[in-house]
């Protein structure tokens, strides 16, 4: 059911782990629909992503598609990151199962929940970036 | 590979498959049909209703055959309720019961049936005490399952079957994860019908069996021809009935043994876990449980990775994870029996047969081990935990 691109980042996750004292982390999900992200970004001072690690609670999915977006905020700046929407993740897997597209919307708010809180210990605004929504699962199960 | 979802369905027996064969290669004739071809058929179908009437106390005449368990609990739940609704509509069944139960009463509700679920406690067991006080006045229909087929908790029937019987209300059991793996009398217990799967013992799958005692008169569940005694036509699945009844007489004749193997295995498996793998759980009850019934949560983790990284080690197995059911909540049986969504996320089931050994039951706690820890070093939860439990200490 899975890509082979999918499964190869969820049996051999790219930056899995924490990152101590990141410029900003950020957790989306909740347990009680089956998947929790937590992105850690390392931002330097021109804003340039240098380091992006995850940890994920959840399916297949959830862990490729933290694994992929990890990856590809990587080396990025903040507003490009910005622009790593949850279609490049998809895109960048090779396409998910329709009943898993909402881990690439999970990973996406994740690295916006991560800029934000990056933004906020910053005292800084992030053009183009909302606060994120405590959890995406609200809406999709209403 | 390792095979650890018998409950899920069963390796068919070379036996059951070699009794079949000559009903699609020779007696092929439609059991109708006057001519001896087809009455070969027709009498292999009457020795197989003798056959599977008496592994369950039953008549022969009270065993009709179908094309599975779900349609024997469409038709066991649907028809029972309508022949009764002359006096009254209100159905109790239970929130742990296979969704061929549940649906088939959701659906009754859109008709103006009324039907109350019963919890069950912790372990999955239904308390009779509450069934009792749910009987009502207009109560036409009592189902129970048997056996859980995700936690193996298995229900007291013969009492549920008493009080049914004390108060004059049709009681029918879905016995598909039961029967052929425990013994069972509906005489004894007092039950009205039953649903059976030949594959889940090791026969055919599309094949399967109500029985209708024959006192209770629900109406026919497909119509046409003139097929088990007018109440189920279409021309009869000769080799997949022959097939169910070898199957029956092979689990007859290996039951204690089997139970006992797989009991065994059963405890070695969950002792091991609990012993080796911290922060599990022991999903249904301890002992009133199906023989080869495991069930375990592992918190933290979340059921699909753990079961994608167990089939690339080559072990079969399955999970009451949303993610594995295609729908956004997990398993209705674990939430019933009190489990936090999370604790459901992460529910293993393996169902083992007396084909499993101790070898192979050994390499899959080594895979587990690992697994388990791979995935919560993965994990926040793990994380947030493990943070806490140092705050504390
Ligand atoms: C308890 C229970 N009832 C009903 C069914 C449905 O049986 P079948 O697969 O033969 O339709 C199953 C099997 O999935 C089951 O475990």
């Amino acid at each position: 059911m899975y890509s082979e691109k999918v499964m190869d980042h969820f049996q051999n996750p790219r930056n899995m782990g924490e990152i101590e004292d990141a410029s900003g982390v950020g957790t989306v999900g909740n347990a009680k629909c089956g998947d929790i992200m937590r992105i850690f970004l390392d931002i330097d001072e021109d804003g340039i992503i240098r380091e992006a690690r995850f940890k994920t609670f959840g399916c297949g999915a959830a862990v490729a598609t933290s694994s992929m977006a990890t990856e590809l905020v990587k080396g990025k700046t903040v507003q490009e990151a910005l622009q790593v929407t949850n279609k490049a993740v998809m895109e960048a897997l090779d396409g998910l199962p329709p009943a898993k597209v909402h881990c690439s919307l999970l990973a996406e708010e994740a690295i916006h929940a991560a800029l934000w809180d990056y933004a906020q210990k910053q005292g800084i605004a992030i053009q183009g970036l909302e606060k994120p929504k405590a959890d995406i699962h609200d809406e999709d199960s209403e | 590979m390792i095979y650890l979802d018998n409950a899920a369905t069963t390796r068919t027996a070379p036996e059951v498959v070699e009794a079949m064969i000559p009903f699609f290669t020779e007696m092929y004739g439609n059991p109708s049909a006057i001519y001896s071809l087809g009455s070969a058929g027709k009498k292999a179908i009457n020795e197989a209703r003798r056959t599977i009437a008496g592994a369950i106390g039953a008549k022969p005449e009270e065993i009709y055959f179908t094309a599975g368990g779900t349609e024997a609990d469409n038709w066991a739940v649907k028809a029972a309720a309508e022949s009764r609704s002359g006096k009254g509509k209100h159905i109790i069944t239970t929130k742990i019961e296979h969704h061929a139960v549940l649906h088939s009463c959701a659906y009754l509700e859109k008709s103006g049936y009324e039907v109350t679920y019963l919890d069950v406690d912790g372990d999955g067991l239904v308390d009779t005490r509450a069934l009792k006080e749910a009987v009502r006045p207009d109560t036409i229909l009592i189902s129970v399952m048997f056996a859980n087929n995700e936690i193996g908790t298995i229900e007291p029937i013969r009492e549920i079957g008493a009080i049914a019987r004390e108060h004059g209300i049709l009681f029918h059991t879905d016995a598909v994860q039961a029967f052929g793996q425990v013994p069972i009398d509906v005489e004894e217990m007092n039950i009205d019908m039953l649903s059976a799967s030949a594959h889940k013992l090791n026969g055919p799958k599309g094949t399967g069996m109500l029985y209708i005692r024959s006192d209770v008169k629900i109406r026919s569940f497909v119509h046409g021809g003139a097929q088990e005694r007018n109440r189920r036509a279409g021309t009869e699945n000769v080799p997949g009935i022959v097939g169910f009844a070898a199957a029956v007489r092979r689990a007859q004749r290996i039951m204690e043994e089997k139970a006992r193997k797989e009991r065994e295995l059963r405890d070695y498996l969950i002792g091991r876990i609990e012993r080796e793998i911290p922060y599990c759980r022991l999903n249904g009850h301890r002992e009133k449980r199906l023989p080869g019934n495991v069930n375990i949560s592992f918190c933290f983790i979340e059921g699909e990775s753990l079961l994608i990284m167990l089939d690339m080690r080559g072990v079969c197995a399955s999970s009451g994870s949303a993610c594995t059911s295609g729908s956004l909540d997990p398993s209705h049986v674990l939430l019933a029996i009190g489990l936090k969504h999370e604790e459901a996320h992460g529910s293993l089931r393996m169902t083992l047969s007396e084909e499993n050994t101790k070898e192979e039951l050994d390499q899959v706690v080594g895979h587990l081990k690992e697994i388990v820890q791979r995935l919560r070093d993965m994990s926040p939860l793990y994380e947030d935990f493990m943070k806490s439990r140092r705050d504390r200490t």
